[in-house]
């Protein structure tokens, strides 16, 4: 794989991150357990699908065949998706959604800062600009993950569930693969181990205020990057897509 | 009345043979970014020039530091708490902040939520004058 090829996929992957988290929050608008809440959630989607827009509409100029943002988002198969697994997790109670957050976000924002140093110009300012956004996200969700694991006996049973069932998608996030590997080479991309250890700092430290045990480490699931996904981004993908794919070109 | 070069999205205006005006977007999903666009190429539409080209720089990142005093004094006046300065990182993420009311000055507000009408608003309210208000997030 030439650099040009890695720093194609790489972005393409960020964006694909950030349109199904996107997808995954928009389907709670209207579902969330306050009206603050709903706010936040709605306000938080669109910051993803506002940066999804920003790394496809570069992938698609670095691939240079005339795709844009909409082709990226509407008119790409399952398997051409290459999110992590974690995001791509059916919507469950308000514990699950906010541990989703605080696992993915925590190591989004060190992503983040990581590529706004890196040596492709236009991904490191679309990341600064990214950097800003997700750190307010990660302070709101932070917080609810310590009020609802310090909180009741039934909101600590609750969110350790979250964390339990969560904790298996984790390990995607730090396994690098080809791309990650031809990107740090060529672009100076950020190191997953080095990533990973400050990831699971922060995360030590977000439980211990929120007093949830950090299960161990055991079978991690992985090939989201690869295109293989769980059955429910199906599910999603046909939702997202279903009115493009109805009514080709059709837009208002 | 509060302008877009109030608040530093107006990055460069280059006149040649057509205006460019140069734009930073403010927050990635700001719905309002496109309407902004289309109101300045209106705007110049009607002082007769109608050759304009809209560029966003994404580069360096908005900030609400570039905010102007003046800008900070209308949001004021029309009842928003501006954002203070020094958008500064990981204090963002676990450190508080005291916010005085537009309308009584007093320091003695309490978050409503941390996101109000729009993303880049959070909604207090005053324990003193108990007029509710919003703040603009400082980022």
């Amino acid at each position: 794989m030439n650099s040009d090829q890695a720093l194609f996929a790489y972005v393409t992957r960020l964006g694909d991150n950030a349109l199904i988290l996107g997808q995954r929050m928009v389907e709670l608008v209207a579902a969330y357990p306050e009206l603050e809440e709903e706010l936040a959630n709605a306000n938080f989607a669109l910051d993803y699908i506002g940066q999804a827009r920003m790394f496809y509409t570069y992938a698609g100029e670095l691939e240079g065949n005339g795709r844009g943002e909409d082709d990226f988002a509407f008119l790409r198969d399952e398997n051409e998706f290459r999110n992590y697994l974690l995001i791509e997790q059916p919507n469950g109670h308000f514990g699950d959604s906010i541990t989703m957050l605080v696992l993915f976000e925590t190591f989004y924002l060190s992503q983040l800062e990581a590529l706004s140093t890196c040596m492709d110009e236009r991904l490191a300012e679309i990341a600064v600009r990214a950097e800003k956004e997700i750190r307010y996200h990660l302070r709101h969700n932070a917080h609810w993950l310590v009020r609802l694991g310090d909180g009741t006996d039934e909101s600590r049973e609750r969110v350790q569930g979250s964390v339990d069932t969560l904790w298996q998608y984790s390990g995607e996030l730090f396994a690098a693969d080809d791309v990650d590997r031809a990107f740090a080479r060529a672009y100076g991309g950020p190191d997953l181990e080095a990533l990973q250890q400050r990831w699971k700092k922060d995360i030590a430290a977000i439980f211990e205020q929120a007093t949830v045990q950090m299960p161990a480490d055991g079978w991690m699931a992985a090939g989201g990057k690869q295109g293989r996904h769980s059955e429910h981004l199906g599910y999603l993908i046909a939702e997202m897509q279903y009115l493009q794919r109805s009514h080709p070109g059709a837009n208002w | 009345m509060l302008s877009i070069i109030d608040l530093g999205i107006v990055r460069d205006v280059i006149v040649d043979d057509k205006v460019t005006v140069v734009l930073v977007p403010t927050y990635s999903g700001c719905p309002a970014t496109e309407v902004i666009e289309q109101n300045v190429v209106d705007a110049l539409e009607k002082y007769g020039v109608d050759a304009v080209a809209i560029e966003r720089a994404l580069s360096p990142a908005w900030t609400t530091d570039w905010i102007s005093e003046e800008g900070r004094k209308k949001l004021k006046e029309y009842g928003i708490a501006p954002p203070g300065y020094g958008a500064s990182k990981r204090e963002l993420l676990f450190g508080s902040r005291r916010i005085p009311c537009p309308r009584c000055d007093s320091a003695n507000t309490s978050v409503v939520s941390e996101f109000g009408s729009t993303a880049c608003k959070a909604a207090y309210k005053c324990n003193d004058c108990l007029e509710p208000f919003e703040y603009f997030k400082c980022i």
